[in-house]
């Protein structure tokens, strides 16, 4: 039975699968038409000022890095915890990590203001600069992933899969903390000074990782005309269940602490309840659609049709959703807040000082996030196509060991 | 401080020989960094930067004139900027009204790149682009700065501006480009000339006399004078950054 399931899906739908390429080659080209025109022009065409200089390509830029990183995580449960139904999901697990994190940078990277001295970024190292770690941790990534992608593949080597794999796993909670820190770091402003910072997006690396994981494989299994086996999707649906809970409560603990201890009152106050857009995205966003609901999705007993519908493809993409949310609160909204320089005054400049910056992203932002989205789906439908990414179950073990569960 | 002053390793030096020769095919115009490097280890009598130095400026808001505009339109018309005032416009120096909610106490005060000691974005700079002169002065190298913006996501005091057009008419002393952040530079190619930066000197000429710039190690200094004898704040000294620039009166 298990051959059944293995068989390369090269040899059929070739018409569709270049379709999927065409639509995500295209979106690659608007991103490619965004940063050409931006290199001429500037960046005067885009929504970004000098208040809000962080603007959407980030926020899609910073999600697919941390969710890259999360996308490992199935690889890890395999390797480091040795759960097998997560080790024959490795391949596919490490190669979405190597696809997010290739979305990502290159969306930060056609950001830049001067892209062409993308060798100085190479060739001189600031070590002071979380930045630079950033730009080290993320080469390392690929090296890394790439290695324990070629361990689990090649059977020669397969006895390397897992020191390598332990590798990848410590290498991804030190890439996800520097992700994080680059916030974390940013003492002047108040939404970004917490040592949270670091932690939260480790959590929630795990949550959008999985969600986007759980999308690509029930998209390959439905492409095939297969059904998950049933064992299978409860468990990653209650893995995915515990990492929602735990980024909301996570989130719960940032603000109470932000609140409490840290005094941000005022920078609350913005998030929490006046803040506009910031507010609605955070609450209806990141909370409810990004959390809640997926919760309520997961747990709620139906039948077993809607089972698939809303485990497999529902509930992670209200998460990655969720995810794009929180990053746009987090980022954005950090920014948008006015900076305090001085306590008790009201303050006004000709610099926007003392009020909340004005942010409307225009089409070339998009453009360039979305170009994110489409390097990592083009990476990962040519991928999934030209090697052997299906996760290939023993059925038969799995369902003893369901019945001894 | 002082090994914060030397960029004494290896790839500084490769950078300073890179941009001597830059140096010397462009001739004196270029970017106030570049003359630095390049001045600071040749023989050129001016010996630029040295960390015998500190700048400084102290800024008296109760001399400051509610409403005047003088010390940033100098600013401008110095550095080359348009002096517009969108949110994309890069403004190096602004001027701040502040009210205090208790009293309603209203004051005025320049603000501007506050040339800290220890400079978060000099520390957060990916390629060292940002940093720190000898003698305190905060630069951008307009030749390595790849346009990321951190620094300015780091910066306490909105002190930086991205270029977000192509220019035209800039001043050959003040390189400035698209895709790059810049900020105020003290008026480097002023201050190599022993001048005062264009904001003091407009400052002053208007017999405002609201700000006093200087050498904060020179105990004789005018700047270290004033700071005597009279209490001054850093603006957020919460961060412990030990700016250059002191405000007087707030
Ligand atoms: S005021 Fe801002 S730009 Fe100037 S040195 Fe300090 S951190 Fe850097
Ligand atoms: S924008 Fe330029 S100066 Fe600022 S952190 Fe990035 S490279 Fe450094």
């Amino acid at each position: 039975m298990a051959q059944e399931h293995c068989t390369n899906q090269g040899e059929c739908r070739t018409g569709q699968f270049t379709a999927l390429l065409a639509l995500g080659g295209l979106v690659i080209l608007g991103a490619l038409y965004a940063f050409f025109t931006l290199e001429h022009h500037g960046h005067v065409l885009t929504g970004m000022n000098n208040q809000i200089v962080w603007g959407l390509p980030h926020v899609f830029a910073v999600f697919l890095i941390v969710a890259a990183s999360g996308a490992l995580n199935v690889a890890s449960i395999g390797s480091v915890f040795g759960k097998d139904v997560y080790k024959k999901r490795a391949p596919l697990s490490g190669m979405l990590a190597l696809a997010l994190l290739a979305g990502g940078l290159a969306v930060l990277v056609l950001d830049l203001g001067r892209p062409d001295r993308l060798i100085v970024a190479m060739t001189h190292y600031n070590f002071q600069s979380i930045f630079a770690w950033n730009m080290i941790f993320y080469n390392g990534f690929f090296a890394i992933v790439g290695l324990y992608l070629i361990t689990l593949m090649d059977r020669k080597l397969k006895a390397w899969s897992k020191p390598v794999g332990y590798m990848a796993f410590f290498w991804r909670l030190g890439l996800t903390t520097a992700t994080g820190s680059i916030f974390g770091f940013l003492v002047a402003r108040a939404g970004y000074n917490s040592a949270l910072m670091a932690p939260m997006f480790i959590i929630m690396s795990f949550a959008y990782g999985l969600a986007i994981f759980m999308v690509v494989q029930s998209a390959m299994y439905t492409w095939n005309g297969l059904v998950l086996d049933e064992g299978v999707r409860r468990r990653m649906k209650n893995l995915l269940a515990i990492f929602v809970g735990a980024s909301l409560y996570f989130t719960v603990v940032f603000h109470l602490t932000n609140l409490y201890f840290a005094k941000q009152w005022d920078f609350e106050r913005f998030i929490l309840l006046d803040g506009g857009i910031y507010t609605q995205v955070f609450w209806i966003g990141q909370v409810l659609l990004g959390g809640i609901v997926p919760l309520i999705l997961l747990f709620m007993p139906r039948t077993k049709d809607a089972q698939k519908i809303c485990f497999c493809f529902l509930a992670p993409l209200l998460v990655i959703l969720g995810g794009l949310a929180q990053m746009y609160v987090t980022i954005i909204g950090g920014q948008a807040f006015p900076m305090q320089m001085f306590p008790g005054h009201e303050v006004t400049s000709t610099f926007f000082d003392g009020v909340v910056a004005q942010y409307s992203p225009t089409m070339y932002e998009w453009l360039l996030g979305m170009g994110g989205v489409g390097i990592t789906f083009v990476l990962t439908v040519v991928a999934v196509r030209a090697f052997k990414f299906m996760p290939q179950d023993d059925f038969h073990v799995l369902q003893m060991r369901r019945s001894t569960d | 401080m002082n090994e914060h002053d030397k960029p004494n390793s290896v790839e500084a030096q490769a950078r300073r020989d890179f941009l001597k020769t830059g140096a010397l095919v462009a001739g004196a115009t270029l970017a106030p960094g570049v003359l630095f490097y390049g001045v600071a280890h040749s023989r050129a009598p001016e010996e630029a930067a040295s960390s015998d130095k500190r700048f400084g400026l102290l800024i008296d808001t109760t001399k400051c004139g509610d409403g005047c505009n003088d010390c940033v339109s100098a600013c401008n018309t110095e550095n080359g900027l348009t002096g517009e005032t969108g949110p994309q416009d890069s403004q190096w120096i602004r001027k701040v009204d502040i009210k205090d909610l208790r009293t309603g106490y209203v004051q005025s005060l320049p603000m501007m790149c506050q040339h800290c000691e220890n400079p978060p974005c000099v520390d957060v700079c990916p390629t060292g682009a940002s940093m720190k002169r000898a003698d305190g002065i905060v630069l951008v190298d307009r030749h390595t700065c790849i346009g990321c913006r951190y620094c300015m996501m780091a910066c306490p005091y909105k002190a930086r501006s991205f270029v977000h057009e192509p220019l035209t008419d800039q001043n050959p002393e003040v390189p400035r480009g698209k895709g790059c952040v810049e900020s105020c530079t003290f008026c480097v190619q002023r201050v190599d000339r022993d001048e005062q930066p264009a904001c003091v000197e407009a400052c002053n000429t208007q017999g405002h006399n609201a700000m006093i710039f200087g050498d904060l190690k020179d105990p004789e200094s005018a700047l270290n004078k004033a700071l005597k004898a009279a209490s001054s704040i850093e603006v957020r000294a919460d961060l412990a950054l030990n700016t250059g620039v002191r405000y007087q009166g707030i």
